[in-house]
């Protein structure tokens, strides 16, 4: 069984998980009215403070970018990198992987340089490092080289799907004897890409986020870093199942009756073996657009027959899209761990055409498994199963 | 717990390709046989007939060459594509659709088109793919720069020995235009697919065993197609490609991460 060795997270809602716990614990959300960088848009966000003031470490300087600041100071909370060497010194650098998942790296830094370039010949500033910033890799390569470790190593990029589905990655390759542990997890951070192009779309609110309320009207953009040092073991928070489909419906909306995500959920709950009725509580993707949140209700509705407490979690966080899914299985971990079924920090009423087990407030609970859902761009859908080691 | 469990392998039953002056595969292995001369052009960008006439329009070259590679690997294995688990990578995103959200969001309008943005994903081509296959299976997109070639492959057959199910391995990149290009030189399109399966079937050409370890990444021999290698991530797999065309043995070393490289040995049944 693969066992949870050290978790870490930085959100908006601050450093390190007792700050994430507090947060969820006292119904606080970290949603503000957006003034990030430039941009000129009527809606909240979940932003990190601090990141200007956190310049990578010297040696690593050839990957600044805000991405990986955000990587870096999440690695310094929770004593994590302590853990991670201590792993490293008892396993061998070649014996850990790494595996993160992340929407759009660092394209920020490239955005910006596009304001930047020789009015002569167009070309872009000689400082922007395309390699250390804006590609998808960077951050599994700064974690790597944070750490010198010399695995395997791979970014996952399935949109809002892919914090949740390295945890798959990571255990595949311990079971095939590749590696003995592994960096896992999420890290992006707040671009006018995402901003904009959400806008134009139409499922950015104007207002804090309202998962699952009968008047939520779009997303809220945040920002967020969360790792887990997965490795072999029986103590703590347990990674039980993963679960993966595709929709096979359309690029930017969810297949209308949740299927895919229903198969999700499935093949989570028989990866670990565990009926529906084991499940305690469910951290639900619940990103507060209308047709999100219809399906995923109708989806878990059809897996679990019953009224299973459920909450999404993005009214405090903020949609850390390609990060979502970490952050939420770190909320997931604390769940497990504190006895906490965290509520939904936005919503004013539960929508009662959902799901009857919605939690609007936070409760505390002993809890034994945990599902948390994650759905992407391109109808990727993850789910994974965590319980709580006896 | 310092050596794999078992052998990490699993047999190629179908190949898929399109590139510069590559229509598909079988003119490819022709070249990589040198029974033909290489003749470097543009990669041709074919519209992906499966996909409904409206998301048709919207596909750039990233989904273009990814879908066109993946469909030929399908035909070639006679496997149906709805049924198939799929590992997408590449290094980076659609070159072209990158460049002009960019332009759009440094000038005063800042409007991305709807499908600019959802085309901005990493996982396009893995989306557009499903819904032309209505292939509901996992699929994964991964990112590993010049290593995305071996990540992608080392990620499928642990894929398909872990599930002892079929997994389709479709690596791609394409060009880069200016001002980008000057930072990421990627000239041209690239795609290859590869259907791999964990036992030998009817139509298995090869057996790949997986190691990691350490040595010369190779080379092509053929200094036109060591420029189309060294020029485009998923065209690190050329030099394995090489082997597979001429259906001979041999271990190639691939480019994954430095350290580790990415051992493959080949073998091909009479």
């Amino acid at each position: 069984m693969l066992h949870f060795v050290s978790y870490t997270v930085v959100t908006g809602l601050g450093r390190g998980v007792d700050a994430l716990a507090d947060a969820l614990a006292q119904q606080r959300s970290a949603l503000a009215p957006c003034r990030f960088e430039t941009v000129q848009l009527d809606t909240m966000v979940a932003e990190v403070e601090g990141l200007d003031a956190a310049p990578l470490r010297a040696d690593l300087a050839a990957f600044e970018c805000r991405n990986n600041r955000l990587a870096q100071l999440a690695l310094e909370q929770d004593g994590f990198a302590d853990a991670v060497r201590a792993a490293r010194e008892r396993h061998g650098a070649a014996r850990i992987g790494v595996f993160l998942g992340t929407s759009t790296g660092g394209i920020l830094e490239t955005e910006i340089a596009y304001r930047h370039r020789d009015p002569a010949t167009g070309a872009l500033p000689a400082a922007l490092d395309y390699r250390r910033s804006q590609n998808s890799f960077s951050v599994v390569e700064f974690v790597r080289s944070y750490f010198d470790l010399t695995g395997p190593a791979v970014a996952v990029c399935t949109a809002c799907s892919s914090g949740a589905k390295v945890f798959g990655n990571a255990r595949r390759m311990i079971d095939a004897g590749l590696i003995d542990a592994a960096v896992v997890g999420g890290v992006d951070s707040l671009c006018l890409t995402t901003l904009y192009g959400f806008h134009s779309l139409e499922v950015l609110s104007a207002t804090a986020c309202r998962p699952f309320d009968p008047e939520r009207n779009g997303i809220s953009i945040g920002e967020g870093a969360a790792f887990v040092l997965l490795a072999r073991g029986d103590v703590g928070v347990a990674l039980l199942g993963v679960g993966e489909s595709s929709d096979a419906h359309h690029m930017s909306a969810p297949h209308p009756q949740g299927l895919g995500a229903k198969m999700a959920m499935q093949a989570a709950l028989q990866d670990a073996r565990l009926a529906p009725d084991a499940i305690d509580y469910i951290n639900l993707h619940g990103t507060a657009t209308p047709a999100n949140d219809a399906a995923e209700s109708l989806a878990v509705s059809a897996v679990f027959g019953r009224p299973v407490a459920c909450s999404s979690t993005k009214g405090a966080t903020g949609h850390a899209l390609g990060a979502a899914g970490a952050i939420e299985a770190v909320i997931s971990a604390v769940a497990l761990e504190r006895g906490l079924i965290p509520g939904s920090a936005g919503t004013r009423t539960i929508d009662a055409q959902l799901l009857p087990g919605y939690r609007l407030r936070p409760e505390a609970a002993p809890l034994r498994h945990v599902l948390s859902n994650s759905f992407g761009f391109g109808g990727s859908n993850c789910a994974l199963v965590l319980g709580r080691s006896s | 717990m310092s050596e794999t469990r078992g052998r990490l392998n699993a047999w190629v039953e179908g190949i898929g390709l399109v590139g510069p002056g590559l229509a598909d595969w079988p003119q490819a292995a022709a070249v990589l046989r040198s029974e033909v001369d290489y003749e470097p052009g543009r990669c041709a960008l074919p519209v992906p007939p499966a996909l409904p006439a409206a998301e048709r329009r919207r596909t750039g070259a990233a989904v273009r060459v990814a879908l066109a590679a993946a469909t030929a690997a399908c035909e070639a294995a006679g496997r149906p594509p709805s049924t198939l688990a799929t590992v997408f990578s590449a290094s980076g995103g659609d070159g072209d659709n990158c460049h002009a959200i960019c332009e759009v969001l440094a000038s005063s309008e800042r409007f991305i088109s709807p499908t600019r943005f959802h085309n901005s994903v990493h996982n396009a081509p893995a989306g557009y793919w499903s819904i032309a296959a209505q292939a509901m299976a996992a699929s994964t997109s991964l990112a590993a720069f010049d290593a995305s070639f071996a990540a992608g492959l080392l990620e499928a057959i642990v894929q398909a020995q872990a599930s002892r199910e079929p997994r389709m391995l479709i690596a791609y990149d394409t060009g880069y235009p200016e001002p980008l290009h000057a930072k990421r030189p990627i000239p041209d399109a690239f795609a290859v697919a590869l259907v791999l399966v964990p036992e030998r079937s009817a139509r298995a050409i090869a057996q790949l065993t997986l190691a990691l370890g350490d040595g010369t990444v190779e080379c092509c021999a053929n200094p036109v197609l060591e420029t189309l290698r060294a020029g485009n991530p998923a065209a690190r797999a050329l030099p394995l490609l090489a082997v597979l065309a001429q259906r001979r043995a041999g271990t190639i070393v691939l480019d994954y991460l430095a350290p580790p490289r990415l051992l493959v040995h080949v073998e091909c049944p009479a």
